[in-house]
């Protein structure tokens, strides 16, 4: 049995079967059958004003919901716009699927109107894609995509589509499965080696979790917090896996690596057992490699084989799900014996050492009387968020400063282009998040370099009323740019003043909502509440002291404990 | 240090290029790279050699194993392998030195696979280092031109190809609705 209709019909068809509600996009000449059938589709098509914020918005949703993100574009352009957003998702393992228009079959490699090689383009910005000749491998790759971006290490697949199999009609037989043997899914972890970290665990003076991201992809925040209390071991989160331990819990010390806090690189360079789950033991975090947790021994789950042992020879390799893994360690643990008198006293004094840590350099809301201090106005929308707000971020100096001081207790909150740093991020991404919960109250936090990357969208959030607080932290620089011209090119600041900026009251007015600038200190507080009880949108620029660097920092090249905690001299730590 | 690896893949449109776009994204030099359909048409043996630090030797192998249209990859640098290479040789040689040629192709198991005036064309296969040996004497008689087919290998002792099963979609396939309008 089946149904005849048109290739962009079966396309629909295979969406909604994946669950999809919403998807972002841009039409075109060769997508016009797909829009065609979406014109009266249950499927809610969001318009974007360039393909480069379908495909954020798309991870925006992802990000927030852990579902599977959908973005489409047309040919040529359309496809060849969408490329960074890819590549975005493809470093922060998040599921999402493009679809993509191409020329028809027959005109493939005629340098036709609007032809780009799209599936040579995109094979190393995607994890998996396709390109689709034949209306009969349709429902196959559409599947097959949903599955492969959701399924294991999550990122993104592109299905790039011709014309004629758009346009072409054909007999619709929902596909049941789909077979990719050489596509493997390592879930449960070796029952040894999770066997051994235990024991390692347990024998440890000065243990450590060092988790990512992964915790978060994986759903596995229940299982972390379970592990941590039951191994009575600190913890950092790193940028990708902010919110995988609450921020308020007792355990947590706070964010490692190139902006982390001083008791977290501390921490780390001091355990002697390093317990990462989730991660990948990226460059910001490790900072020089080999004087990276010098005295550690290192478990290290990822359900990514390669991950394990591509930066750091792990004793303990675990290839699995962490959430299956930390369910089955922690079953272990609980079995356990105590451990015994002369281990708990090395375990107490390993926490004392690091209260002292967290104690000398704590990360601080610093305020003055006169300016806005960039991390005051961290801290007010930490206070007002309470930790319960999606904060979107753009990427730069202000990201920094609001992973620092911003409060998550849950996962899918902190949203951020963590391995890309893409600026252009923190708008559209919002914009995804939004849709995703409606209910929410969504900040996009953003410098005035990276605002001025998603202007357009101001357009998106004001067709669909996107209550959205657009937060610009306004230091008149591309100010992370500054802070290394200041530092390591004798302050010659080269092409990072950022002297035009509009005035927001005009802009937002000019889309039809409300908008403000301020610069006195006072104002912060009653403005961001302002802002939050404004029922649409709010452009809110925030003038900062524009020569602020954020600290601590660990210089291009050094160990992580070799932190520059603070102008104007640098202090060496221990 | 040469690694050598044999790779099963499935008979895709773009496999090969995502097996050549990965080894050039990781920044691997590539040796040689031979690529043709095994008994099953279905399925691509390839054989790569790529120029790489030992230690990235496994991280080669689980890159490529990553990839979704590979079916295996294994290296195959420190187990029992025969490794093969055909090379074909132009020599244009004076006519007092053709007998000379003629031994020395003898002597490496070459087989002449055309003659003139001018010279010959020689074929051998052998291990790769054996080729290059091969290669500079005939140099020594005269001009020559010379292409290299890359290393093809085979294991001598058979590993198990694991594949996965088929997996459900979402789509339901038992039952067949009206498309939603
Ligand atoms: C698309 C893109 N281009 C360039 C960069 C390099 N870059 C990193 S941070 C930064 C400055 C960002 O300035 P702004 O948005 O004002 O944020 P601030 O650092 O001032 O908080 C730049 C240019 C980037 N990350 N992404
Ligand atoms: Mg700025």
């Amino acid at each position: 049995m089946s149904t005849l209709m048109s290739g962009a019909r079966m396309l629909v068809e295979c969406l909604a079967r994946e669950g999809v509600d919403c998807m972002f996009g841009y039409p075109g000449g060769v997508t016009l059958p797909f829009y065609d059938v979406l014109y009266d589709h249950q499927i809610r098509h969001i318009l974007v004003r360039h393909e480069e914020n379908a495909a954020f918005a798309a991870e925006g949703y992802a990000r927030a919901t852990g579902r599977v993100g959908v973005c489409c574009a047309t040919s040529g352009p359309g496809a060849t716009n969408l490329t960074t957003g890819l590549v975005d998702a493809m470093m922060d393992s998040i599921p999402i699927v493009a679809i993509t228009g191409q020329v028809s079959t027959k005109l493939i490699g005629s340098d036709a109107f609007q032809e780009a090689d799209t599936f040579g383009i995109t094979r190393p910005c995607t994890k998996h894609n396709y390109l689709v000749k034949k209306l009969d491998d349709l429902g196959q790759a559409i599947h097959e995509a949903f599955y492969v971006a959701a399924s294991g290490r999550p990122g993104p697949v592109l299905v790039d589509i011709t014309k004629d199999v758009l346009q072409g009609q054909g007999h619709y037989q929902p596909v049941a499965s789909v077979h990719l043997p050489g596509y493997k899914v390592f879930t449960e972890g070796h029952t040894g080696q999770i066997r051994r970290a235990a024991q390692l665990i347990q024998e440890s003076a000065r243990p450590l979790v060092y988790s990512g991201g992964g915790i978060i992809a994986a759903g596995a925040t229940r299982e972390l917090r379970e592990f941590v209390e039951l191994a009575g071991t600190p913890a950092v989160n790193t940028l990708m896996g902010l919110g995988g331990l609450p921020s308020s819990h007792p355990n947590f010390i706070s964010l490692p690596g190139m902006h982390g806090s001083y008791a977290a690189n501390m921490a780390m360079t001091n355990a002697d057992l390093l317990i990462a789950l989730g991660v990948r033991f990226d460059d910001r975090v490790t900072g020089r490699l080999a004087a990276f947790a010098p005295h550690a021994k290192v478990i290290h789950v990822d359900i990514d084989p390669a991950e394990i042992g591509k930066n750091r020879a792990p004793e303990v390799p675990i290839v699995g799900d962490v959430k299956r893994v930390l369910a089955k360690l922690n079953k272990l643990l609980s079995e356990a014996p105590p451990t015994d008198e002369k281990l708990s006293a090395a375990r107490r004094a390993w926490w004392r050492q690091i209260r002292q840590w967290k104690e000398e350099h704590p990360l601080e809301v610093v305020k003055s009387d006169t300016e806005i201090k960039p991390q005051h106005l961290m801290g007010e929308i930490d206070r007002i968020s309470g930790g319960d707000a999606i904060v979107s971020s753009d990427v730069g100096q202000h990201q920094m400063w609001a992973a620092q001081l911003i409060r998550f207790n849950e996962p899918r909150l902190w949203l951020n282009s963590g391995g890309l740093g893409s600026m252009g991020f923190g708008l559209p991404a919002a914009i995804g998040a939004q849709f995703a919960h409606p209910e929410k109250l969504v900040f996009a936090v953003v410098g005035d370099g990276g605002f001025q990357m998603s202007i357009p969208e101001l357009a998106t959030v004001a067709s669909y009323g996107l209550p959205i607080k657009i937060v610009v932290m306004n230091n008149g620089y591309l100010g992370m740019v500054r802070q290394w011209q200041t530092l390591f090119y004798n302050n010659r600041l080269s092409a990072v003043e950022l002297d035009c900026f509009p005035d927001a009251e005009k802009l937002a007015g000019a889309y039809g909502f409300k908008g403000r600038t301020i610069d006195k200190p006072w104002e912060l507080a009653p403005a961001l509440e302002e802002a939050v009880r404004e029922p649409g949108p709010y452009l809110l620029n925030v003038k900062v002291s524009p020569l602020e660097s954020v600290y601590p920092m660990v210089p291009a090249g050094g160990a992580i404990n070799e932190m520059v905690l603070g102008p104007p001299q640098p202090v060496a730590a221990k | 240090m040469l690694q050598i690896i044999s790779l099963l893949l499935e008979n895709k449109p773009g496999a090969l290029m995502r097996v050549t776009g990965l080894l050039s994204q990781r920044g691997y030099n590539i040796e040689s790279l031979t690529v043709a359909r095994t008994l099953d048409p279905e399925i691509s043996r390839m054989t790569i050699v790529v120029d790489v630090e030992t230690a990235q030797r496994q991280q080669v192998i689980k890159q490529m194993n990553k990839l979704i249209n590979v079916l295996q990859a294994t290296d195959l640098t420190d187990l029992p392998a025969v490794v093969r290479e055909l090379v074909l040789v132009r020599i244009r040689t004076a006519q007092e030195s053709r007998a000379a040629v003629l031994k020395e192709a003898e002597i490496f198991g070459g087989r002449v696979v055309d003659s003139s005036t001018e010279g010959f064309a020689i074929e051998v296969t052998g291990d790769p280092e054996k080729l290059g040996e091969f290669v500079d004497v005939m140099r020594s008689y005269g001009e020559i031109e010379a292409t290299r087919s890359g290393a093809v290998v085979i294991a001598l002792e058979a590993k198990r190809l694991r594949l996965q099963p088929p997996v459900p979609t979402r789509a339901g396939g038992s039952k067949v609705e009206e498309p939603v309008a």
